[in-house]
């Protein structure tokens, strides 16, 4: 509840339009609004279909964050609507607000789209427990608290898709599972009861697993439950080389080629990292490396920098690395 | 204001393939009359990729790091973005949890360190805006860069996540709509270009492992700047900076657009509004031509 004064003030919504059964194209339509503090997104929404046009279409449910239907993009940003605040979107973009659905390519009607790859992508990880059960147990199946806690909230996920549709690796790489699917397969993954072996090499494919995401954390600022994907990437990708599965690729030795630079520089050796990973791909790059070479963008290996006191970064590392390859 | 003192953490870039980064900071900070005291000591933060592999070993490099700037009493400052949120990510695990810390401290202690959380960690780009001040860069412009359209590149892991960027420094960022570098755009004089690809990925950190993908990413983002009229793009991270400026052409192939825009180091704009030379600020080692600048 509110202990503040409600404030009113006027905001001009450019909302998307479309109808897949009759539109050619996508339109927009104009909408302008006195909105008050005590709004959030999806009123904005109700007001547009109960007091606007009766056509507009989209998702909803519970109204209290828990359903994930409701899910939208405010100025490209992927938003929760019955938990946003319209106070906080304008706020952030001001009191011209662009209303679309979470993926305009796979829009069915207005804010509606078909969430079939999502879906798709999220079976594709074993999204449930795989375990003996005893049919007869003879008393419950406890899991301690400190055991809970490794789920590190990944099981709060609402499926709304706010991440998945933020995430730019998704948007070119139609085989990539993407953040929340990796949050789920972290969610059991990291479950003590599971004893699936399929998930974690699923997630450790090439242009499908984690080894593609590119590191840029929208999925982290965009999920509305705080559950942060991309940290569940990276326990993903510590997984596969603690399970011993990490297969020796480009991707691989790319995370590991760090820990051999550091080891004899202290600093990365930028082109022996590249010829570490690649291997004899590294042809490739040759190219790119001669322009690079010209401009004096490339070391030669002999003149490669080096940390001062190395010998305690090697000192470090022989006393604290935890990994295995 | 007493003279502007910082640890600088170069990062690897900046003495391999971005020399003209390294040169631009130090004409800058000359300058502006800022020290910055170079931590060659540092190893590399493992840029995002070595936690992926050894994330306790990850914490412990990096806390080395700022431990050497905590001997000098000194904010450190970063000159990538990547860095930058490696860096500042330690810090934040670090200081909030002591069970880690003392984890941490027990290696250190090996080689005669200790991680204290007494230095703040932020980019060069925050400790300008912060510390120096936009409008003091805007009395000291003697070439103002009036005659370009400048699209402001931000990169990622300057911006996101904003909960963590945003414990770096007094300016608050909105990951959705940043605006530090385009008001130093406007600061230098020059116009700023609103284009959507401003704050997303350039695709840097999976160019070896998903090369198609990186392409896209760097193509659009260069294919928004250039449909918004702009001559140039400005970058405060060499990661992006590479990405943008060497591999135009596997960006033109992947979007199927021929595409390249002179990119800047956000040094390298405020030098030349500052009256730096192109020697000094390192136009020569620029991929994608800059000459007409």
């Amino acid at each position: 509840m509110s202990t503040g004064t409600i404030t009113t003030q006027k905001v001009n919504f450019k909302v998307f339009r479309f109808n897949a059964d009759e539109d050619y194209l996508p339109y927009y339509e104009d909408y302008s609004m006195d909105v008050t503090s005590e709004e959030v997104v999806l009123d904005i929404l109700n007001r547009i279909k109960w007091d606007h046009d009766g056509s507009f279409s989209y998702r909803r449910s519970c109204r209290h964050g828990i359903c994930g239907a409701c899910a939208i993009k405010v100025n490209g940003r992927s938003t929760l609507a019955c938990k946003e605040s319209m106070t906080t979107m304008i706020e952030y973009f001001g009191n011209d607000l662009t209303i679309e659905p979470l993926s305009t390519k796979r829009a069915v009607k207005d804010m509606i789209i078909d969430k079939g790859d999502f879906w798709e992508k999220h079976e594709s990880v074993t999204p449930y427990l795989v375990t003996d059960i005893d049919e007869a147990p003879t008393c419950e199946n406890l899991v301690l608290p400190h055991d809970a806690e490794k789920l590190n909230e990944a099981d709060l996920c609402i499926q709304c898709g706010a991440c998945h549709y933020a995430c730019p690796a998704v948007e070119v790489n139609e085989d990539f599972f993407g953040p929340a699917a990796f949050a789920a397969a972290y969610r059991f993954e990291s479950d003590v009861r599971d004893s699936d072996t399929d998930r974690l090499k699923a997630i450790n494919e090439e242009r499908q697993g984690v080894w593609d995401c590119v590191k840029c954390y929208e999925c982290a600022e965009a999920c509305p439950k705080d559950i942060n994907p991309i940290e569940k990437i990276t326990k993903l990708h510590q997984m596969t080389f603690t399970a011993g599965i990490a297969k020796s690729n480009v991707a691989t030795r790319h995370a590991v080629g760090f820990l051999h630079s550091i080891k004899k520089h202290g600093l990365l050796d930028e082109g022996g990292l590249v010829l570490y990973s690649e291997g004899l791909g590294v042809v490739k790059h040759i190219p790119v490396a001669l322009k690079m070479f010209k401009k004096g963008k490339i070391i030669m290996p002999w003149n490669m920098p080096k940390s001062d006191n190395l010998d305690e970064i090697q000192k470090l590392i022989k006393s604290s690395s935890t990994a295995k390859f | 204001m007493g003279k502007l003192k910082y640890a600088l953490f170069t990062g690897c870039t900046a003495k391999q393939s971005t020399p003209e980064q390294m040169m631009s900071t130090m004409a800058v900070a000359n300058k502006l009359d800022i020290e910055l005291i170079e931590l060659t000591e540092a190893s590399c933060c493992g840029a995002s990729h070595l936690q992926d592999y050894d994330d306790f070993l990850s914490l412990v490099l990096n806390a080395r790091n700022i431990a050497y700037a905590e001997k000098h009493e000194l904010t450190m400052v970063t000159i990538c973005n990547t860095c930058q949120l490696n860096t500042a990510m330690t810090k934040h695990r670090l200081d909030n949890n002591a069970e880690l810390k003392a984890k941490v401290n027990e290696k250190l202690a090996e080689v005669g360190l200790e991680y204290k959380g007494t230095s703040l960690v932020t980019h060069f780009l925050y400790a300008i805006i912060d510390d120096f001040g936009l409008d003091k860069i805007k009395e000291m412009v003697v070439k103002p860069l009036n005659k370009f359209n400048i699209a402001p590149f931000y990169g990622c892991h300057n911006i996101r996540p904003s909960e963590l960027q945003n414990e770096s420094h007094n300016k608050k960022e909105n990951p959705y709509n940043p605006t530090s570098l385009d008001d130093l755009i406007i600061a230098c004089g020059g116009v700023n270009v609103d284009y959507e690809e401003k704050n997303k990925c350039c695709g840097f950190h999976v160019e070896l492992q998903a090369p198609h993908t990186a392409a896209v990413l760097a193509g659009t983002a260069i294919a928004g700047a250039t449909d918004q009229n702009a001559d140039m793009m400005v970058t405060p991270c060499p990661l992006c900076h590479l990405k943008l400026d060497t591999q135009t052409k596997h960006s033109s192939e992947a979007i199927g657009r021929e595409v390249a825009l002179p990119v800047l180091h956000m040094q390298q704009m405020i030098g030349l509004a500052l009256g730096c030379t192109s020697e000094e600020l390192g136009l020569k080692h620029h991929v994608t031509e800059v000459g007409f600048i």
